[in-house]
């Protein structure tokens, strides 16, 4: 005898349970309710979900305008996935089967047609928001702008004020309510700017200048760091950046010009030694354009040892 | 002598990984004694390792892809436990360059060495019994493009004890992947592995593409292919269009490295964002490599285990093809946050977006599909259902991120590397997975158990929410990827369920070994002796499990889609064909010497060995030309030989 | 039924299984090794593209050092480019002498094209040693290492290709004008014709524009 199966179709030989779906369903359903639930209290407001800024603000609302507007279409999909799968088990008798699907023509126009509505409202959303949040563009105020240059080094942050003649290193105070107007580069690796409360981040990439602009609503510490990982330091490169009210901001300057050291050039080239878990320093004075001539320098050749165990090129081809 | 090779190389100082190695070798040593003692040596070398059957190979892939699994996820549940434990003033036990090593090692081994060899090692096996045909259009190239693939692997896990891998993260960016940020050999342990890899998985490509567009059974015009071929046609072309474009970045790469050259340096006019525009160019094309091939597997088994036939087939192919066309103009949403401009950006965002058309088209195809069908809940279906709720969501972040203002707070925290993970294990591992399920019996002639396939499933699925959950959360909360060490006390509680989630998905993969091991001991229960255990619908199943060497005695004549499920329809039977001779591929060691010598090869360039570099490049040239010499590379079935091998696989009573 | 062990079309196939729409069943062998080399082929032109987008992008990086203008010699880079062009030529020349089995006048094309294409390896190596004697090596400046990356990669191809060539003129001389033999050199031809195109590429994006 053979045991080719060239015969009418046979009921399914599957050797598979065919347990009711519903008490599970059911049980599972709340259980998910329940994770949910969990995760959602568990978060805190906390970075993007405590916006402190219209930049952020922004963000926030169109990242929930956009879940939004894909949950019309994911949620219904996900119940007729899992109503599906139920109703149509083989036990069911109550089903209505059908073999052959045959090609619908109206189904498929609809069925394309959905996810098509959804991407072009998202097109249009995708296209405003890119403009009207685009980090090269400067925050409408009744103030001027504070600039503040920002520099990445190996682990840490250089916050250069140009027009007030200071730096910082791992702090960045600004004024709150004031637009800030960054120009950020690196002087090492590609490093990534961010504070998450008050908005966007931008890359920072050596021998280049990038370009942000952010502003802090109310006075308050917002924690920052660095959102691309560059090397061993890396999970210490954090700052505060501290939002005070303008007029105590002047006087804060004031107090930098009073004590401590100057940034110059020697003072600078032993900061960008590789440091981790800077403390938070300021300086008095900093050499005039300091922040181009990191650049010209960082373009003319390699930057210092980044670990311990780093010999000169030049020993390493050996053998 | 030895380059820069020394015996400090070797990490005595470094507990972890000498007891990883350790424990691995001596398992390595067991399995290779039982091998001698058993005297298996001959079998191995003569039925798979010189194979060059699709059906091998393709088994050797899947392995290949598993056991690798376990060493990527062993990096995971490091870096999960690490990050629940390193928070505040705890350090963990994982110092900075370890961990680096870790998330490094982690990305590349499960993009390159766990999911390419699953996704190509189930198109090698099905494809060519799919399109109804002896085997691929290359065979032998077949083996040496697996064989290279696991050249790769291995040199990447010879740094654990030999030096150190690279720090540079898996998509090995410069500055920091330069010689200056990055003088030891990590990095090159890293690009190394991926150029000989690479080249066996674009020549896996050319050999697709030319099997699936010039070697179809007759009768099987484009509109009868199974989908899964169609999306192994556009995983494939992918692969040839994309792959060169990884070797083009790495050898710049390489370059900057060896020869003091300056593509991405600082100095000297190199320029880091082309690097990122290159790679990116190749990475966003991978993941659809391994995602088109898992919706194939998914639609294959939508298909049969609803028992009715795909939804709208016309529509499946042309989602599968957009979907190829459009992966390769969405490439800058990775890095929306490099300052390209609200133009640029805004163009690219809504490129991304509109790939979520033919994709949601293909998950209300599987809906229709299970619409009105009959179906049953084996292991593979199970996984679809997970898939196509776990892979929406997944899709609802990816569509998020594609907003590049929301992406200019979320990119490179832990929002992305759940959405990520989301997209990939609910995509590619469950189809990866329920491929295997719903492939094995072909393979291997009986099921896999059917209790331990649900278990290894539902772990799985609790486990990846429980993981990737509350790293949603953490990443709207501020917290950013690659972190060894986590600032602030608050987010335990999540770090902490995450690790759970690790804990239970490693419990699925254990469930899966319980499974192989369950289903080999009690194999006689469940073999498969009609060759068609799911009541299939393409030609596959139209074999017996598992096929003969050259699959089809005489390639079928194809009139329909789903060309088997019509045979059976019409109550056909088999009736002794009118046979003829063929010709099969001989088994080739070429694969296997090549990647020999490449792994030598391989090693000594990272390690500056020049004098190896020259010899083994020789050996593998001198390899190829006696190849290329060759004549006698097939053997013939004649006609009455096959005539008297179907007659006793069919148990047919006539005479020829 | 069979995959063809002979360069011919399989027979046996009914015509009204749509030939047209890819329904003949397997192709032939010739054509089946012929297409894969072609798809290999592509991939390279887009290795070959990677290289051509770097030398785009970096092409105004000279860091101070020379630029095209001031080190490319256009005559020579004229006189190689007829190298390799009439070195397609006889390449075609030699494809046809082998299609119609003349063995010996193969063997004489495929001497022609490997000095044509030896003399091609000769100028442009001659020209990277001027340049590297200049300090115009390829780690000067971002330029010229896709300068030399890009034409060195083509170069190798072209090392590569005559080293075939010799190998493919071996095989001819011992085993004669088989099958197996012709497709080889059908593998052979396309890739070089292949390495032609891209030069042309070369010879416009690298020498003629960037000698501007």
């Amino acid at each position: 005898m053979h045991d080719w199966p060239y015969e009418t179709p046979a009921p399914l030989r599957t050797p598979s349970s065919d347990e009711p779906k519903r008490p599970r369903s059911s049980g599972l359903l709340r259980w998910l309710v329940a994770c949910v639930a969990l995760l959602v209290c568990s978060c805190s407001r906390q970075g993007i979900l405590d916006p402190q800024g219209p930049i952020a603000s922004a963000q926030l609302l169109l990242l929930l305008n956009s879940t939004a507007i894909m949950l019309v279409v994911v949620i219904p999909v996900i119940l007729a996935t899992l109503g599906f799968a139920w109703w149509y088990r083989s036990s069911n008798a109550q089903a209505s089967r059908s073999a052959d699907e045959g090609y619908e023509g109206r189904t498929e126009f609809v069925l394309w047609s959905i996810p098509t509505l959804i991407v072009i409202l998202l097109g249009g959303v995708i296209w405003i928001s890119s403009h009207q949040l685009d980090p090269r563009a400067p925050i409408p105020a009744n103030v001027n702008p504070l600039r503040v240059e920002v520099v990445a080094l190996d682990w840490k942050w250089l916050f250069i004020y140009p027009d007030q003649g200071i730096a910082t290193v791992n702090q960045l105070v600004i004024p709150a309510a004031t637009p800030v107007s960054f120009r950020l580069t690196s002087a090492t690796v590609m490093n990534s700017f961010f504070v998450p409360q008050l908005g966007s981040q931008i890359y920072t990439m050596g021998g280049m200048t990038t370009h942000l602009n952010l502003l802090a609503d109310a006075p308050g510490e917002y924690p920052g760091f660095s959102a691309m990982f560059s090397g061993d330091g890396f999970a210490e490169m954090r700052f505060i950046a501290k939002a005070v009210p303008a007029g105590d901001f002047d006087s804060w300057v004031g107090q930098v010009r009073g004590s401590g050291s100057g940034l110059d050039l020697p003072a600078y080239a032993e900061l960008a030694r590789p440091s981790i878990a800077v403390p938070p320093k300021t300086y008095r004075s900093v050499e005039p354009k300091l922040f181009d001539r990191i650049i010209e320098q960082t373009l003319s050749g390699p930057r210092g040892p980044t670990s311990a165990a780093w010999c000169p090129p030049a020993q390493q081809t050996g053998g | 002598m030895l380059g820069r090779l020394s015996w400090a190389a070797i990490p005595l100082d470094q507990p972890l990984p000498l007891y990883a190695m350790g424990v691995v070798g001596i398992v390595i040593l067991i399995v290779l004694g039982i091998v001698t003692v058993k005297g298996w040596w001959p079998y191995l070398w003569r039925e798979w390792i010189t194979s060059v059957d699709h059906k091998r190979i393709g088994v050797m892939y899947v392995i290949l892809g598993l056991v690798m699994l376990l060493r990527g996820y062993s990096d995971a549940i490091m870096m999960r436990s690490q990050q629940a434990i390193a928070i505040g003033d705890a350090q963990g036990y994982l110092p900075p360059d370890h961990y680096d090593q870790i998330f490094s090692a982690h990305g590349t081994i499960m993009i390159f060495f766990v999911a390419m060899p699953l996704v190509i090692g189930l198109m090698n096996f099905v494809v060519p019994l799919q399109l109804g045909v002896h085997d691929v259009a290359f065979p032998t190239l077949n083996s040496v493009s697996f064989w290279l693939t696991a050249t790769g692997a291995l040199l990447v896990n010879v740094s654990l004890v030999i030096g150190s891998f690279s720090r540079a993260t898996w998509w090995g960016y410069p500055p920091l992947s330069e010689l200056t940020f990055s003088p030891d050999e990590g990095v090159d342990y890293y690009l190394w592995p991926l150029q000989i890899s690479g080249i066996g998985t674009l020549l896996t490509g050319v050999n697709f593409v030319t099997t699936i567009l010039k070697l179809r059974a007759p009768g099987m015009i484009y509109f009868r292919m199974p989908v899964f071929c169609w999306t192994a046609l556009a995983a494939n072309m992918l692969i040839v269009a994309a792959f060169p474009v990884l070797t083009a970045t790495f050898a710049m790469l390489l370059l900057d490295r060896y020869l003091g050259m300056h593509f991405f340096t600082n100095d000297a006019g190199g320029n880091q964002m082309m690097y990122a525009n290159l790679f990116w160019a190749w990475g966003h094309p991978e993941v659809y490599i391994l995602v088109l091939p898992a919706f194939g597997v998914f639609s294959e088994v939508a298909a049969t285990f609803s028992g009715k036939g795909l939804f709208s087939y016309r529509s499946m192919v042309l989602a599968t093809l957009g979907i190829c066309i459009l992966a390769f103009m969405v490439w800058l949403h990775h890095f929306f946050t490099m300052g390209a401009g609200a133009d640029v950006n805004a163009v690219f965002g809504i490129m991304s977006s509109i790939i979520a058309v033919p994709t949601g088209a293909k998950i209300f195809n599987w809906l229709f599909t299970l619409f009105r069908g009959r179906i049953v809940f084996t292991t593979p279906i199970l996984f679809l259902i997970g898939f196509m709720i776990t892979f929406v969501l997944g899709g609802l972040t990816g569509v998020l991120l594609a907003v590049p203002p929301v992406d200019f707070v979320l990119h490179n925290s832990a929002f992305l590397v759940a959405h990520f993970h989301h997209v990939i294990i609910g995509g590619v591992v469950f189809g990866a997975l329920a491929g295997i399920n719903y492939w094995f019996p072909k393979a291997f002639g009986f099921t896999l158990d059917e209790r331990w396939g649900k278990a290894s499933f539902w772990c799985w699925l609790i486990g990846f929410y429980l993981a990737f959950m509350p790293l949603y959360v953490l990443g709207l909360m501020g917290m950013t990827r690659r972190m060894q060490h986590i600032p602030d006390p608050s987010w335990r509680p999540l770090l902490l369920v995450a690790e759970l989630g690790a804990i239970v998905v490693f419990l699925g993969i254990l469930c899966q070994i319980a499974q192989l091991y369950v289903s080999i001991r009690t194999r006689e229960q469940r073999r498969d002796l009609t060759g068609d255990p799911w009541n299939g619908r393409t030609l596959e199943w139209s074999t017996s499990s598992p096929p003969p060497a050259y699959n089809f005695a005489v390639l079928p004549r194809v009139e329909t889609i789903d060309a088997f499920w019509e045979v059976k329809r019409k109550g056909l039977t088999p009736v002794e064909e009118v046979y003829e001779t063929i010709e099969m591929p001989r088994n080739s060691p070429i694969g296997f010497v090549i990647a020999f010598f490449a792994t030598f090869t391989g090693f000594a360039l990272i390690w500056h060995i020049w004098w190896i570099v020259i010899l083994g490049l020789l050996a593998a040239a001198v390899t190829v030309l006696v190849f290329g010499w060759s004549e006698n590379r097939q053997h013939e079935i004649s006609a009455n030989e096959m005539a008297q091998l179907e007659r006793a696989r069919l148990g047919l009573g006539r005479p020829a | 039924m069979t995959i063809a062990a002979l360069d011919t079309v399989p027979t046996g196939v009914p015509t009204e299984l749509a030939r047209g729409r890819g329904g003949g069943g397997p192709a032939s062998t010739r054509t089946v090794v012929a297409y894969g080399f072609w798809i290999f082929l592509l991939s390279d032109f887009i290795l070959f593209a990677g290289l051509f987008a770097a030398h785009a992008v970096l092409s105004g990086n000279t860091a101070g050092g020379p630029t095209g203008a001031e080190l490319f010699n256009l005559r020579n880079v004229f006189i190689e480019t007829m190298c390799l062009l009439f070195s397609s030529y006889t390449c075609g020349l030699g494809a046809l002498s082998a299609e119609r089995r003349q063995p010996a006048r193969f063997l004489i094309f495929a001497a022609l094209t490997l000095v044509l294409g030896a003399a091609f390896l000769v100028i442009e190596s001659t020209e990277f040693a001027g340049m590297v004697s200049k300090g115009a090596g390829p780690s000067r400046s971002a330029f010229l290492s896709a300068f030399f990356t890009l034409v060195g990669t083509h170069g190798v191809h072209v090392t590569g290709g005559l080293l075939w060539l010799v190998y493919m003129a071996a095989q001819v001389v011992a085993k004669g004008l088989r099958p197996q033999v012709l497709r080889r050199l059908l593998c052979w031809s396309l890739f070089w014709h292949a390495l032609d195109i891209v030069w042309v590429g070369v010879f416009t994006l690298v020498y003629l524009m960037g000698a501007r």
